[in-house]
Parts: structure tokens; sequence; C-alpha cells
């Protein structure tokens, strides 16, 4: 149980701090309303601090964001627009521009929709099933959160690099793994491959398994038990694993940057791209690139935010 | 049931087990002899130590940003709320070299640090630096929900016995949070020791000074010496287990120690 929870804040960025943005929203209004206006017999600063101090710790917190978080963000933006919106476009329409969001593209595309298909049967099964090994499940579920992305893709290149152990077999069969298209799927796969799970097991536990028992002995066959009943239940949790993993499936640099081989036109996609064009002193072009991925980041937050919203009504109105 | 197993083998089992596997090639002598040469040392500490640096700052900053969020109100609070997910949401290549750029010699930030004679890009300052930007989340979002569902009644019981607010702050509601505090802390550092995509470009990357531990891995797989970058690999993944461990034990001490309500 612990182990569990454990892992679930270690993978905070999820569902576990979901409820905390709406706090305002969530508490009921009129009760507010009431603390407000009834004298408190006790004192009113009881539970906050002196005016200086709250000026201070609100200033800080106001500043430290803005310089670590929204100057760089700014600049990604400032510096792709630099040489104005025609430089901007023209680098965006580059031959090899576009062919790095065209793979990007695709590889989210093969690896949501994989990590969506067994994201859910893993959710599932360990949601609504009790087993052996169920932790050491979760346990292996969670792992490419906790480990560099570096070495997510060194695990590759040693299972079907040159020296790998299948190495010699793909070379004498002519499969290219590394340094191609399957290669950069499969390391983001890995990657990407807790957040669907992760956003549905712990919606999955709370609902428990009465509404599938109900109708399965009213008739139902399991798939339509599923899709009936199952699926209507957790899809907004669905969407939210599946928009953190297509964030995180067309972001990733690390993993891919170590099998990608980095061949121009063919195996780079947009965050390879990024670090090639910046690396050669090309910076429009590169916060060009920058720029939809920074687009994608701000979008995603703005979705997950709604969706957050959402799962939040559903819980009340579970509760009630 | 059957095919998640199977499905979760070939796609994180298998792959893990032949890190270890190559690792299980060498001889201890020969493990022993790259994990202690000079720049696989030196890379090793640049990313343990600016890494437990930059989360120690993570640390205090996080706790002030979290109390400001939960605490107060102020204009634009939502949206400093939800602004703390960007280093999560924001891919690594992008952070990388944003922050390059802002704080590079004629950068926004880095010209005005220059005139004071500070310089931060191609430094290890710019690792730490980079090493902030994506630690901050990991310490305001496990701090704040414990902090929403603090119970106020110990707060005003607490005054209402005589202690003023600093005695109540650090003496009633810092203890209450410490388990969070450091759950925080553990992901930030632990993140910070594996970061690679937002370290490399601001980092300058001179062995010995500047090279961290992720960068060192890929530069071995480039010179295709395997066996080093392997070895490198099997530290850092111990390291990281060895957290993540340390993590669960914070969780179990942290629910025994606050009856659950």
């Amino acid at each position: 149980m612990s182990m569990q929870s454990g892992l679930v804040s270690s993978t905070s960025q999820l569902r576990a701090y979901a409820p905390t943005t709406d706090v305002s929203v969530a508490a009921p209004a009129p009760l507010l309303e009431v603390a407000r206006a009834q004298p408190v017999t006790a004192p009113r600063n009881l539970r906050t601090e002196p005016g200086p101090i709250r000026f201070i710790i609100i200033a800080l917190a106001i500043i430290f964001l803005s310089v670590f978080v929204v100057l760089p963000l700014v600049v990604v933006f400032a510096s792709a627009f630099s040489k104005g919106i025609m430089a901007y476009f023209a680098a965006l329409a580059e031959p090899e521009a576009m062919a790095a969001i065209k793979l990007t593209l695709l590889i989210a595309a093969i690896s949501v929709t994989l990590n969506l298909v067994f994201g859910v049967i893993a959710a599932w099964a360990i949601s609504k099933f009790e087993f052996t090994g169920k932790t050491f499940l979760i346990t292996l579920i969670d792992l490419p959160f906790s480990v560099s992305p570096v070495i997510s893709g060194l695990v590759f290149v040693l299972l079907f690099g040159a020296q790998g152990f299948f190495g010699t077999w793909l070379q004498a069969h002519n499969v290219h793994i590394l340094f191609a298209v399957p290669g950069i799927a499969l390391a983001t796969i890995f990657v990407t491959f807790p957040f669907v799970a992760r956003a549905l097991i712990p919606l999955m536990q709370e609902q428990g398994t009465q509404e599938e028992e109900a109708a399965i002995s009213l008739g139902a066959s399991g798939l339509q038990t599923f899709f009936r009943v199952t699926l209507p239940n957790i899809k907004w949790g669905l969407l939210y694993g599946v928009l953190l993993c297509n964030a995180r499936a067309m972001g990733e640099f690390g993993a891919v940057s170590v099998v990608s081989g980095h061949i121009r036109g063919e195996t780079n996609t947009m965050p390879l791209l990024v670090e090639i064009l910046y690396n050669e002193y090309q910076f429009v072009a590169s916060f060009a690139i920058a720029s939809l991925l920074a687009m994608l980041a701000l979008i995603t937050l703005v979705v997950k935010t709604i969706l957050e919203r959402r799962l939040d009504e559903a819980e009340v109105s579970d509760g009630d | 049931m059957g095919l998640t197993l199977t499905w979760l083998s070939v796609i994180i089992l298998i792959p893990l087990a032949g890190l270890f596997l190559k690792t299980f090639e060498l001889s201890f002598e020969q493990f022993w002899g790259i994990i202690t040469s000079r720049r696989t040392l030196n890379a090793l500490k640049i990313s343990f130590g600016l890494s437990f640096a930059a989360a120690c700052v993570n640390l205090v900053m996080g706790t002030i940003i979290v109390w400001a969020l939960v605490r107060y109100r102020f204009p634009g609070r939502r949206l400093f709320d939800a602004i703390v997910d960007i280093p999560f949401a924001l891919p690594t290549a992008v952070a990388g070299v944003a922050l390059t750029q802002l704080f590079a010699q004629k950068g926004w930030l880095g010209a005005p640090l220059a005139e004071l004679g500070i310089k931060v890009a191609f430094t290890p300052i710019g690792i730490f630096i980079a090493m902030v930007f994506i630690g901050i989340p990991f310490v305001v979002r496990t701090v704040q929900p414990v902090l929403i569902d603090l119970d106020p009644e110990i707060e005003e019981a607490a005054a209402s016995l005589g202690a003023n607010r600093w005695h109540t702050v650090f003496r009633v509601i810092l203890p209450s949070l410490i388990p969070a505090l450091l759950t925080g802390f553990a992901l930030a550092f632990a993140r910070a020791i594996g970061e690679y995509g937002s370290v490399i470009f601001i980092a300058g990357n001179l062995p010995n000074i500047s090279e961290i531990a992720p960068l060192l891995i890929v530069i071995r797989l480039s010179e295709f010496r395997y066996a080093d970058a392997t070895a490198i690999a099997v530290v850092m993944l111990l390291a990281s287990f060895l957290i993540i461990f340390l993590i669960n034990r914070l969780q179990r001490w942290a629910q025994t120690r606050i009856p659950a309500h």
C-alpha cells in the first residue's frame, strides 16, 4: 500500500495533484462568504502572517517563477520572430523542418496508440483484479519515469545496436531498428508508457467493479461491458493520460537522441532538429521549431486544466 | 492480463535486463576501473552535486511558492499556479535552448550578469540553473495538496494556546509538511540527476568541469565504448532506485506519523 502511494507521488505530474488547482472554485462559495462576513471571535489574523511578510513571500514567488519559467518561454517566441514573421515561416517551410514535423507526428501517433491500448489493459488488470505480483507490476509501469532518458535510449542501443544482443541477427536479416523509425518509436513508447496507465489506475480503483458486475449479471458480454460501462466512466481520465502521453512523445529528446542516429531529413524529430539548428547557429530556424513545441506545451497545459476540472466534477458527482 | 505482462516485458523488462546483462560481461575490476576513472568520477560528482544543490533551492523556493499559492490571494494567482507546470510540459530541448539564449553573454539575463562578472552559460552555474528550472514543479506539486488539507484547527489551537505566528509556522505547520517536503526534494533531486536535454545546451560540456553523467554516457556510446556507457548507466540507475526506495519509506513514515482521516 505505502509502496503504491509512494509511486503515486513519484509521478506527481499525473492525477496525483489534480484536485489542487481549483481550490478557490472547489470551496463552496456561500461558506466562504459567511466566514468573511461574520466577525470571528478569535483574532482575524490567526491563520496568516503580518502584511510585510506576506508581501515578501508573494513577491519572491512571483519573481522566481517569472525569471525561471516565464522568461525562458518568452525567449523562445522572441527569438523565433526576431527576424520577422517571414523568416519564421520560411524556416518552418524548409524541407528538413517539414520532415522533422512529419516524423514527430508519426512517432507520436504510433506510441500514443500503442500506449493507449496497453495502458487501458494494464490499468484494467491492476484495478479490477487481484493477483500476486501486482505491486511489482505497478513498479514496472512507473519505472520509465524514474530512469534518465539517456538510459532509456541506451537500453535499446544495447539490444539492437551492432554490438547488441540482437545486433548480428538483425544485420543478417537486414532489419533496421536502431537509427531508424522503429528504434525511435520503441524508445518513445518506453518513455511514455506510464502516462495512460497512471492516469487510469486511481480512477478505475475508485470506481470499483460493481457496475461491471451488474452489467455482466444482466447478460452483457465482456467486450460490451467494457465499451458500454467501463469506457464511459473513464473517458476523461483516458483523455488526460493520452494528452500527457502525446506531449511527452512529441517532446522527448534524450532517449530519442541516443537511438536516432541524427540522419538529416530522415531520423530527426522536432526536438532533435532544434538541437542541430541551434548548434549550427541557425537561431531563428531553431527557435521556430522550438516555438511549435512550446505552443504544444501551452495547449497541453490549457487542455489539462480543463480536463482536471472535468475529473473533479465527476468525482464530486460520484460522491453525492 | 497475460498480454499486459508480455507487453510490459517486451517494452520495459527486457531492455532493462539487457542493461544489467551487459554489465555482467565486465569483470569487477573492469567495472570498477571505468567507474573510478577521473572523467567518470568527475561527471558523477558534477551530476550528483549540482542536482543536490538545485534540489535544495527547489525545496526552499518551492515552499515559498506553495505558501503564496495556497495561503494568499493575489492577482494572477491562478495563472502562476498553472505556470508551475511549464517545466513539466515544455520539451527539454526547448527549455535547454531557451535557458542558454537567456543566460548567454548577450542574453537578456546573461548580459547584466556578465557586467557583474558572473558567467552563467557554459559553466557549472548554467547546469545548476537548468536543474533548478526542471525541479520547480516537484516540490510545489507534492506539498500543495498536503498544505491545502492541513486542518486549520491545529493552527488555531496553537495560536489560542499562546504561540506566536512564527512558532505556529515552524513548530506546528512545517513539521507536518516535512514528509511531503522531503518527497518533493527527492523527486527533484532524482529528476535533475537524470536530466539531459535542458542541461546540455547551457552546460559547456567541458570534461571534468561541466560534463554531466548522462552526457558522458552519450559520448561513450558515440565512441562505441558500450561497456563504459553501461557501467555509468548502472551506477546512475542504482542511485535512482535508492532514491525511489527512500521516497517510498518516506511515504510510509508519513502515513504512520499522521493517521489517515
